[in-house]
């Protein structure tokens, strides 16, 4: 084990995959002499050359478009967005195109492309470099969609990622990049649409992404102190497909779900997973599933303003509490 | 350049396999056998086959909601092309398609597509793939005079460019974008001149003239093929249908329709082989029997076809 930042894990997946497969290919904005705004290509460039680590021109929708038809004529492109604010420029690319090539062409094309990006406020980056978009993807057939939160989660999951044959979106957080984690020297994969209980607990299941993750994750000990609430974390890392197996093992002890995202409420991946839970697993539900999530709203510049959108600790914590503390509906 | 009588007349027939498809098309829509829209290609004939002659087999090319004519030329059979038109299993797209999403992989057709202007982006990729590997392929993206003024055009233009890949951009300028002309929708007449924007060549031409658009092509893939870079060609030509099958033409005057028949690019070059003593009446004829034989093979094929079952209707959404 050895500890790395979320961006180096990331750059080391890269690499590890580009020495074993030639036709991995890299391609974005600033991801050569830069190596990434993020720094999460640094040292690509040098290692691979121009031909495998190429710079595009500020231009989403045709650099998208050019890596998707080079997919489906046998290169693997790993394609940068750099904030996800601008896929919107590549939108027809990814649904019109890659969702659907291999469906549309009955099955006779593949699209083995993965679009890497990165999302999340909290540095007063304001309403267009701050968005959570997730649940675009998700609702297009066709796209797998992966949030990692940690070093080893992004590097397994991103290696896994480039050995698959679909389109994927491949969303980061921006402030991600910089956190520390245990990374394995020992190469490994991890599968994508399998969760990972991150912290196993009694009272409550709370599904978390990306960095909200963490937010929850330093909730956990104050909230089993002081309140003697024993909350049990769940890190999707895949959100489609989505593993409601482990979700739907840990209502079955718990009773109760939160689900904590930093997209905006409304049409959020919370959504999604409500409703599926409702269905799937209802016998099994104590409290009504509350969601935690940006309120509706673009993401303002000034500190107070953006933080009164974005998902707080305390946000969290009030939740957790509300959960628990309600009757049970059935009485 | 010379060309040889063979070739010469595999472009003739290959032209009236197209116009004679697309006549069938016609007919088997007005009987609901084909669903949605059918965007005919009756009257460019003699671009699809003189650009397509001009590739190898293993040439990629993108089409477009149009695309019925471009798939021919490359060689996509007619009998799968025609199963997947009636929704077929057998149909090169199982059904999956229709007909703005024809696709065949083996013959370099990288798919049909109906978002005006979104083939040109896969062809562009598809030229990174050939250079990267250095098979010595290239690529012809088709697409219409509409999808010129489409940001993607530009940004293709400029992608291709700058990294010189083997992609030949072909504007197949029908003078009409859906129902709206080209003297309203385009800043130049002639839209090859966009090519100085990218600092690449293009030219101009004579879209109903299939040696003419054989010939240019012809240039423009050696130019490809030798590592110098994209080309813009534009082929100037006339679609008699409206844009889609049933469209009522508002937009034009029957009086345009008929003096570009004048110059159908069939009837020109069927005039210029006999004039050459290439063929005469009786071997037209022959080819137009062995076109028509085809087609109605097709049909045949197509009908007698089984349908998808609906329980693999979520097959092959992933690999």
């Amino acid at each position: 084990m050895s500890e790395k930042t979320y961006a180096e894990a990331i750059k080391e997946a890269l690499f590890e995959e580009m020495n074993k497969d030639n036709r991995i290919i890299v391609m974005g904005e600033d991801v050569g002499l830069q190596g990434g705004v993020f720094g999460a290509t640094r040292g690509l460039l040098e290692q691979f050359g121009s031909e495998r680590v190429r710079e595009t021109p500020i231009s989403e929708g045709s650099f998208v478009g050019c890596a998707i038809g080079a997919a489906i004529t046998g290169l693997k492109p790993v394609v940068e967005i750099m904030y996800i604010d601008f896929i919107t420029l590549a939108l027809d690319q990814i649904i019109n195109q890659a969702a659907k090539i291999k469906y549309m062409f009955g099955g006779k094309a593949e699209v083995p492309i993965v679009i890497r990006t990165q999302g999340g406020g909290g540095r007063g980056n304001a309403g267009q470099h701050s968005q959570s978009l997730e649940s675009l993807f998700i609702h297009i057939p066709g796209l797998k969609v992966i949030m990692p939160s940690t070093p080893y989660d992004a590097k397994g999951l991103l290696k896994s990622s480039l050995m698959d044959n679909n389109p994927i979106i491949f969303i980061e957080h921006k402030l991600l990049y910089s956190l520390k984690g245990d990374v394995p020297e020992k190469e490994y994969y991890i599968p994508i649409g399998k969760a990972e209980v991150k912290r196993e607990g009694k009272d409550i299941t709370i599904i978390a992404t990306s960095y909200l993750l963490h937010k929850v994750i330093g909730l956990a000990d104050k909230l089993k102190e002081n309140e003697g609430i024993d909350i049990e974390i769940i890190d999707p890392r895949t959100l489609k497909p989505f593993d409601y197996d482990t979700v739907i093992n840990s209502i079955k002890k718990t009773g109760k779900l939160l689900i904590v995202h930093e997209a905006c409420r409304t049409g959020g991946i919370g959504a999604e997973i409500s409703s599926r839970i409702v269905e799937q697993a209802f016998d099994h539900l104590d409290a009504p599933i509350k969601i935690v999530a940006s309120k509706d709203s673009p993401i303002p510049y000034s500190k107070v303003l953006e933080d009164a959108i974005i998902p707080s600790e305390e946000d969290i914590e009030n939740a957790i509490k509300e959960i628990i503390r309600k009757k049970s509906y059935r009485s | 350049m010379a060309i040889n009588k063979d070739l010469k007349i595999m472009m003739l027939q290959n032209m009236l396999r197209i116009r004679n498809f697309e006549e069938k098309v016609k007919e088997l829509f007005q009987k609901d056998l084909i669903r949605g829209s059918v965007h005919l290609y009756i009257g460019e004939e003699a671009v699809a086959v003189g650009v397509c002659s001009a590739l190898m087999e293993n040439d990629y090319i993108t089409s477009t909601h149009r695309g019925h004519g471009h798939c021919i030329a490359k060689g996509v059979d007619i009998k799968l092309m025609m199963a997947e038109l009636l929704g077929k299993e057998s149909g090169c797209c199982k059904g999956r398609g229709g007909s703005m999403h024809i696709a065949d992989m083996d013959k370099g057709v990288l798919g049909a597509s109906g978002i005006v202007a979104s083939g040109i982006p896969i062809a562009t990729g598809a030229g990174l793939s050939a250079k990267y590997f250095n098979t010595k392929q290239v690529v012809v993206s088709f697409f219409g005079d509409g999808a010129s003024n489409n940001g993607t055009f530009h940004e293709c233009l400029n992608l291709a460019s700058i990294w010189k890949l083997p992609v030949i951009f072909i504007c197949e300028n029908n003078q009409y974008a859906i129902t709206v002309s080209t003297k309203l929708s385009t800043s130049v007449e002639n839209i090859a001149i966009r090519s100085k924007s990218y600092g690449i060549p293009g030219e101009t031409l004579d879209g109903n003239n299939v040696i003419g658009v054989y010939e240019a092509t012809k240039k423009a893939v050696e130019r490809a093929r030798r590592g110098l870079g994209p080309t813009l060609l534009e082929f100037k030509t006339y679609r008699y249908e409206g844009h889609w099958f049933g469209d009522p033409n508002v937009y034009r005057k029957q009086a345009e329709i008929d003096e570009w028949k004048k110059k159908d690019p069939i009837l020109k070059f069927k005039n210029e082989l006999f004039k050459n003593n290439v063929i005469n009446e009786a071997d037209f004829n022959k080819l137009v029997d062995e076109v028509k034989m085809e087609i109605n093979e097709a049909e045949k094929y197509a009908i007698e076809s089984p349908i998808p079952l609906k329980e693999k209707v979520l097959d092959d959404i992933f690999s």
